[in-house]
């Protein structure tokens, strides 16, 4: 896993919901790609012309709420997104992110003090986030240990993979 | 050490005998459901994982749902890949086209009992805390962790408990409680935690409409729902499963557990208004509001308790020309048990569109969607922008006895009026 990502900003606001990431009628389709190709369009049906691969989502509080569906950070992950930072996360969306290897960042009222187009660098270790463009620095909450452990293998199944003999018991 | 029924089930499923409010445990699953819209996800993902049997055939429930009948090429083929996958495996507890929305037909054909830990590749798995299991929602590579390992952590959740008391008036039901709850909190105000309806009046409730208390915990953001068990339940249960279960009830001086009163004596009809469920109103605040669409159905209040209110409401008379009534029973056997009471007769005759037990509108992927700028009321729960169709249509939830005198007059209305 990439310890330091730097990427241009995409804003969004609270309670951004798994129908506003991925609507429902396409959850019918399993490929990240294509699953992309639909990222966002709840709100933005071109958003996903306009993202680029390493940009990052910053969002405000409980980003992801609503359904279990894991096509929602797929499509995120799809797009290249490297990164979701919010003010904070719904807990299924939470859990689908780590378990596909899509970082997620909780930092507390970031969201109003930076602008869409802002360039940020996230620093995982040292747990900063400085947004280029202003200046300033906003902090991370540390994720619980075995979750790092699961983004640094990749997501779930590369660890499930590592670890399986210990967890089977 | 007191412990909140959250802890208990999950000390219980992680072999321990006790944990807090804030620890990770693995837990043993005791029943994984999943349905076909996000089996498809769970198979690919078990498939990488590279272990060749689940777990435990007997343990894993496959429904299909939300896409019933296949109405699209795709979700044909989802359909086949996941039927050749169950019999691959061996998994005889699976419900093909027929049968109905997954958290409907999970209790009813017996697989949820007291005190075991339910998860579900669906948000609202949350429902089957209203029979006393520690349900919860989870992604495709969640499952398939459980499938092939028949365990998934979880972090304790704290319990926040809703003490309700006081006497539902005519017409006001449990749909308008826990919105009621929704729009004081929010949709985040019970994130990460377990969400238990206690209190009197929710023992007067029918294991109906606790089941749409607790389907609606995840919309204030809840890890799960929860009520005690009491004699209802464990008539409901006994009446369906054989399994072996063990009740666990809430221990009054548990640390973790935070208490909320909710007083319903003079609770109105409650509705969930554009575009989020935490964005409640009375409905005189909403009244005379035009409406093109009214969903009848879904996991929250598709029951036959809900069509016979709708079809009291509805006998002999006739819904508003411009409005298109969908109801949808929740399950084959509600459909059955609906037609015998004579209650499609009073839909049909209304000019209702009566479906096949199905997710239907609910969430904009199969069946009854919305044009722009059209208006819908549901008794389902969710109306996020762009859920059931265009994002430039607008949804409303409330109860069945909202929704079927709405369906009438063609307009949001109170049915005590």
């Amino acid at each position: 896993m990439n310890k330091i990502l730097k990427g241009r900003i995409w804003t969004f606001g609270d309670d951004i919901d798994t129908d506003i990431i991925i609507p429902g009628r396409y959850l019918v389709l399993r490929e990240e790609k294509q699953l992309s190709e639909h990222l966002m369009e709840g709100t933005d049906p071109n958003f996903h012309l306009k993202v680029k691969k390493g940009d990052i989502l910053v969002a405000g509080k409980n980003f992801g709420c609503g359904s279990s569906r894991e096509h929602a950070p797929i499509a995120i992950k799809g797009a290249g997104i490297s990164a979701v930072v919010a003010e904070s996360f719904a807990r299924i969306f939470y859990r689908n992110s780590i378990n596909v290897g899509l970082p997620l960042l909780e930092s507390k009222n970031i969201s109003k003090q930076v602008k869409e187009g802002d360039v940020i660098e996230v620093d995982m270790d040292k747990g900063i986030i400085k947004d280029l463009s202003n200046g300033k620095d906003f902090g991370i909450k540390r994720l619980p240990e075995f979750m790092i452990g699961i983004l640094e293998e990749g997501g779930l199944i590369p660890y499930l993979k590592e670890h399986m003999s210990e967890i089977k018991g | 050490m007191p412990m909140t029924m959250a802890e208990k089930i999950l000390a219980r499923a992680a072999g321990i005998d006790e944990t807090a409010a804030g620890e990770i445990v693995m837990a043993n699953i005791d029943v994984a459901m999943t349905h076909d819209l996000t089996g498809p996800l769970s198979i690919d993902s078990f498939r990488k994982i590279g272990v060749q049997r689940v777990w435990d055939p007997e343990k894993i429930v496959v429904i299909f749902d939300h896409q019933v009948p296949a109405d699209s090429l795709e979700a044909a083929q989802n359909h086949i890949i996941i039927r050749k996958f169950v019999q691959e495996q061996g998994i005889k507890n699976f419900y093909d086209v027929q049968e109905g929305v997954c958290h409907q037909v999970l209790p009813e054909k017996g697989h949820v009992v007291p005190g075991e830990v339910v998860v579900g590749t669906d948000s609202h798995t949350c429902t089957h805390g209203a029979l006393g299991a520690f349900a919860t929602g989870i992604g495709s590579t969640d499952m398939a962790m459980v499938f092939s390992t028949g365990k998934l952590w979880f972090k304790v959740p704290e319990t926040i408990k809703f003490e309700i008391e006081g006497k539902l008036r005519p017409q006001i039901y449990s749909k308008d409680v826990v919105l009621n709850i929704i729009g004081q909190i929010g949709a985040d105000g019970a994130t990460y935690k377990a969400c238990e309806f206690g209190g009197e009046t929710t023992h007067k409730m029918s294991i109906s409409e606790r089941m749409a208390l607790c389907n609606m915990a995840i919309e204030m953001g809840g890890k799960t729902g929860l009520v005690e068990p009491d004699d209802k339940t464990l008539k409901y249960v006994n009446e369906r499963s054989n399994k072996i279960y063990k009740v666990f009830k809430t221990d009054e001086n548990a640390e973790s557990l935070k208490t909320m009163d909710i007083d319903v004596n003079d609770l109105d009809p409650q509705i969930a208004c554009p575009h989020k469920v935490d964005n409640v109103k009375s409905v005189s605040e909403v009244e005379g509001t035009s409406i093109d669409q009214v969903f009848l159905g879904s996991c929250t209040n598709g029951r036959l308790e809900d069509l016979r209110v709708a079809a009291k409401i509805m006998k002999g008379k006739k819904i508003a020309d411009k409005v298109r009534l969908l109801v949808i029973p929740a399950s084959r056997e509600v459909y059955g048990k609906a037609l015998e009471e004579g209650l499609m007769k009073i839909f049909v005759d209304a000019g209702a569109l009566v479906c096949n037990p199905c997710c239907g509108p609910c969430l904009g992927g199969h069946i009854g969607l919305l044009g722009p700028g059209e208006v819908s009321l549901s008794t389902s729960n969710r109306n996020f922008q762009g859920r059931q169709g265009s994002p430039e249509a607008e949804i409303y939830l409330s109860s069945a006895a909202v929704a079927a005198a709405s369906a009438i007059r063609g307009e949001i209305s109170d049915p005590r009026l």
